[in-house]
């Protein structure tokens, strides 16, 4: 499981959907690539996602691990962002059964695990039913 | 008698945003734990929101502070100071600015740090950002008053300790939305609430809490700022007192020689309860969400320990189109969804694993 | 490249194996398929695994298994592909024969998903999914097939009980196959009560945690007659891969590897979809049975629920899967399994499958282990006759 430093090390991603744009193709990517998987290009320039999105496709989880226990049950959802890239996240401040593929969702940050009572907590996005 | 607080550079609001979690406990609820059935106005409040099992005060606060950024419609780079007002930050030793300021794209070059005063931690963050834009250490702060409160299962404040609050970026005058006419705050050793270090739960002294400490401050920082500034009740379009319940701003405003209408379009304690160090801004942004330009507001703090800051404001021309960028006060307060005691009690960590 | 046949075949049980750890397990299949090839040693010695350095502690797997299989000495190396191990073992060991470098090469499959707490063994499939941007948001293996299976119904108009025929077909097939960990049929009625997972995928979806090691011994075509079995003939072996999040799928419900990856089996074998008269797919869910059939051209695009529903998939019909139980009945020991599925269709192939689940006069054969959500795909076709 992640320590600090990996965590750390995610931050931009995590807080503010920091990814990548081709500077060739214009493909934006999140996560954030070293090489375009369209075209191959090395030339990527930080981009950062709006957050805005609707969803391809969720599920409720009602078995998990420890760390997520606590939340159970959760809904974890494909999300179309609006700048093309797809991505997993929980959704948040929705009922399980309110969701439908195509929602219209936005990124709110959240908290998504911590390591025990004493240790650290992890902050980062996940998606509720547009607001904004 | 002591001066206004005022500084040498005008200074304002320029941005203004609320954030209100989606759950409400019903008062109700509480007390058909705890005290069996009651009739709905002996409680002090209808409701109380509370957080998600995700968010935290350092959660609340980043999405305040957006819609305030949005508001304001500056640029994150150019705030140089994050301070946040709380008695709920997640971590004792870690600045919850720290990630509220990563989070929303101000780091690095920015000055972080956590304020404490109990209910008014808010509007000492609002005032030290008064300051510091008015003596031209930098052009925008970001202050953030935000609480996740917790009251003890059982006791009285559990009926009202709720989680919300409110972000303003201070900036010059010339920007704002909302000028700063002037301050005052009022402060004595009044032990009528404290949480010692370690604890999960306040003390609080019952009775005493209300005549020594809320009256008695919330009325001197009151009389003494609009004295020095030469105003009266009638003077302002609306009034905002830290809101415990329905009933105190109510009286407060009676002892000052406010009206009813002028409390009413700030007090949101009926509808969420006591957000601490929230409550007082969150009343200010939902008077704002109204205000016309021209519109004198005061708004009034209280934390426990004790004291009271006194803000005096003055909206511009300015709020008409920014007030627009960010969702209203009471679309949060709308957004709600009743939970029971024992998804409340999971929630906020009150069930004990033996 | 010179054809390489299989002439030897091993398998525990798949159980709850509480008495064997790792090297047991694998000593045991290793020792019956080099009993039935008649070997004593073999040149190079390859172990497809996933999880035993984060279950077990115990990475250095290889080694430790040769040198308790009675073999220290002998060149060894783990191959780890998520759930597609044991078929990238399988493929290493075929290359080693096809290139000349080994004369007779064994692979063996081997997985301990019992040693430790179910919440470890969950959070350790886990790993085969993107451990930054899957897994750290909460998402469990079953998850993602839960989000594939969602999707699946939504495009194509299925409901959930469509896919009972899937688990049937396993299930009457595992009650055959004395090495199957769930030997008892499942009916529809049970399908649709079963508790929920990750909506909407139920446990009678997903394949079971289990033990188990199966074993192979191949050789050359010049050393074949050497060994006392029929030899069984590997037509082709070929891996190929997708992104390893769901999410970065143009297509997610497109396995390209799957199609990439049959297409350059049926190349390299000449053979066509025709030809293949059996399929042991990867049937870890019932969304896997159907997206592994249609990305692999066996059914067009949402076709395969409807098929499988009309008997196509059955053990009596057009196109038999899972003929020993499949993932789903005989049980899913994740490194084991791809060797699991190519011992059971070299039985198929030589005639020596149980009567029941025995395909009539079987001649060509396709097994297709898939690592993670379709991120490693490796299809083999085996043949009886060597093309």
């Amino acid at each position: 499981m992640m320590g600090i430093p990996g965590n750390w090390r995610l931050r931009k991603q995590r807080y503010q959907l920091a990814g990548t744009r081709c500077r060739d193709c214009g493909t934006i990517h999140f996560p954030p690539r070293q090489v375009c998987p369209r075209c191959k290009n090395r030339h990527l320039s930080d981009f950062k996602l709006s957050g805005k999105g609707t969803v391809y496709s969720y599920t409720t989880i009602y078995q998990t691990t420890p760390k997520f226990q606590f939340f159970v049950p959760y809904v974890v959802a494909l999300i179309d962002l609006e700048e093309g890239p797809r991505i997993t996240a929980q959704l948040t401040d929705v009922d399980p059964e309110a969701v439908t593929i195509g929602m219209p969702v936005e990124m709110v940050l959240r908290k998504i695990s911590e390591q025990g009572e004493r240790g650290l907590i992890h902050y980062g996005y996940k998606f509720r039913p547009r607001l904004r | 008698m002591a001066d206004v607080l005022k500084p040498e550079r005008p200074v304002g609001i320029v941005g203004y945003g609320a954030y209100i979690p989606r759950y409400r406990l019903p008062a109700r609820e509480i007390a058909r734990i705890w005290r069996g059935t009651q009739e709905a106005e002996v409680l002090p409040v209808d409701q109380k929101s509370v957080p998600g099992p995700d968010e935290d005060t350092i959660t609340m606060a980043i999405e305040a502070a957006e819609n305030a950024l949005m508001r304001a419609g500056i640029a994150p780079e150019v705030i140089r100071a994050v301070w946040i007002g709380s008695e709920s930050h997640p971590y004792a030793v870690k600045p919850s600015g720290t990630i509220v300021a990563q989070a929303l794209g101000i780091t690095p070059n920015v000055s972080t740090a956590d304020f404490e005063f109990a209910c008014k931690a808010g509007t000492e963050a609002m005032q030290a950002g008064f300051g510091f834009v008015g003596g031209r250490m930098a052009d925008y702060v970001l202050t953030i008053a935000m609480d996740t409160a917790q009251g003890r299962p059982g006791d009285a404040l559990e009926y009202t300790a709720a989680a919300g609050g409110a972000a303003f970026v201070i900036g010059p005058a010339e920007h704002s939305l909302a000028l700063l006419e002037g301050a005052f705050s009022y402060v004595t050793d009044t032990p009528d609430f404290f949480r010692r270090a370690h604890q999960l739960y306040p003390e609080h002294g019952h009775r005493f809490t209300g005549e020594p400490a809320y009256f008695h401050h919330i009325v001197h920082a009151a009389q003494k700022l609009m004295e020095g500034l030469q105003r009266r009740p009638p003077d302002y379009a609306a009034v905002v007192f830290h809101q415990p319940n329905t009933k105190f701003p109510f009286k407060v405003a009676k002892m000052l020689g406010f009206r009813e209408e002028q409390v009413r379009t700030g007090l949101l304690a009926p509808f969420i309860g006591n957000t601490y160090a929230g409550a007082s801004p969150l009343g200010l942004t939902a008077v704002l969400d109204l205000a016309r330009p021209g519109d004198r507001i005061l708004v009034v703090s209280f934390g426990s320990g004790a004291g009271s800051d006194a803000l005096s404001f003055q909206v511009t021309e300015r709020i008409e189109e920014r007030r627009t960028r960010a969702p209203l006060t009471q679309t949060y307060i709308q957004r709600a969804k009743s939970i029971d005691y024992a998804t409340y009690a999971k929630w906020r960590n009150k069930i004990v694993m033996h | 490249m010179r054809p390489v046949a299989i002439v030897g075949v091993g398998q525990t049980p798949v159980r709850e194996h509480w008495d064997a750890g790792l090297r047991e397990l694998a000593v045991q299949a290793v020792w019956q398929a080099l009993d039935e090839s008649g070997r004593t040693s073999v040149d190079v010695f390859y172990v497809g695994n996933m999880l035993s350095g984060t279950l077990t502690g115990q990475e250095h797997l290889a080694t430790l298994i040769a040198e308790y299989a009675g073999l220290a000495g002998v060149e060894a190396v783990k191959a780890e592909a998520a759930c597609g191990s044991g078929a990238a073992a399988f493929r290493q060991a075929m290359l080693a024969v096809a290139s000349g470098a080994a004369e007779v090469a064994l692979a063996v499959g081997v997985e301990k998903l019992t040693e430790t707490s179910t919440h470890k063994t969950t959070d350790g499939l886990a790993s085969a999914a993107d451990a930054d941007y899957e897994t750290a948001m909460g998402i469990s293996f079953v998850a993602l097939n839960a989000l594939l299976m969602r999707r699946y119904m939504h495009e194509y108009g299925y409901r959930k009980a469509d896919f009972a025929a899937f688990v049937e077909v396993a299930h009457r097939n595992a009650v055959h196959n004395p090495n199957a960990m769930f030997r008892h049929p499942v009916t529809r009625e049970q399908y649709e009560r079963a508790k929920i997972v990750a909506d909407p995928v139920n446990l009678l979806d997903s394949s079971p945690i289990a033990d188990g090691a199966s074993a192979v011994v191949l050789t050359s075509l010049e050393r074949v007659k050497e060994f006392p079995t029929v030899p069984v003939w590997v037509a082709a072996c070929e891996v190929s891969t997708d992104t390893i999040a769901l999410d970065n799928r143009e297509n997610p419900l497109w396995l390209k590897a799957a199609e990439q990856s049959v297409r350059k089996a049926l190349k390299n074998s000449g053979l066509t979809h025709r030809d293949i008269q059996l399929f042991e797919l990867h049937d870890a869910f019932s969304i896997m049975s159907a997206l592994s059939l249609e990305g692999s051209g066996f059914a067009e695009k949402g076709e395969a629920v409807k098929l499988a529903d009309e008997g196509y998939f059955a053990i009596d019909g057009t196109l038999p899967i899972s003929t020993f139980g499949g993932l789903k009945a005989r049980g899913h020991p994740v490194g084991a399994t791809g060797l699991y599925q190519i011992v059971e269709a070299t039985l198929q192939l030589r005639g020596e499958a149980p009567h029941s689940i025995q395909i009539p006069d079987a001649r060509t054969a396709m097994a297709q282990n898939i690592g993670g959500s379709g991120a490693t795909i490796i299809t083999t076709i085996l043949t009886k006759e060597r093309l």
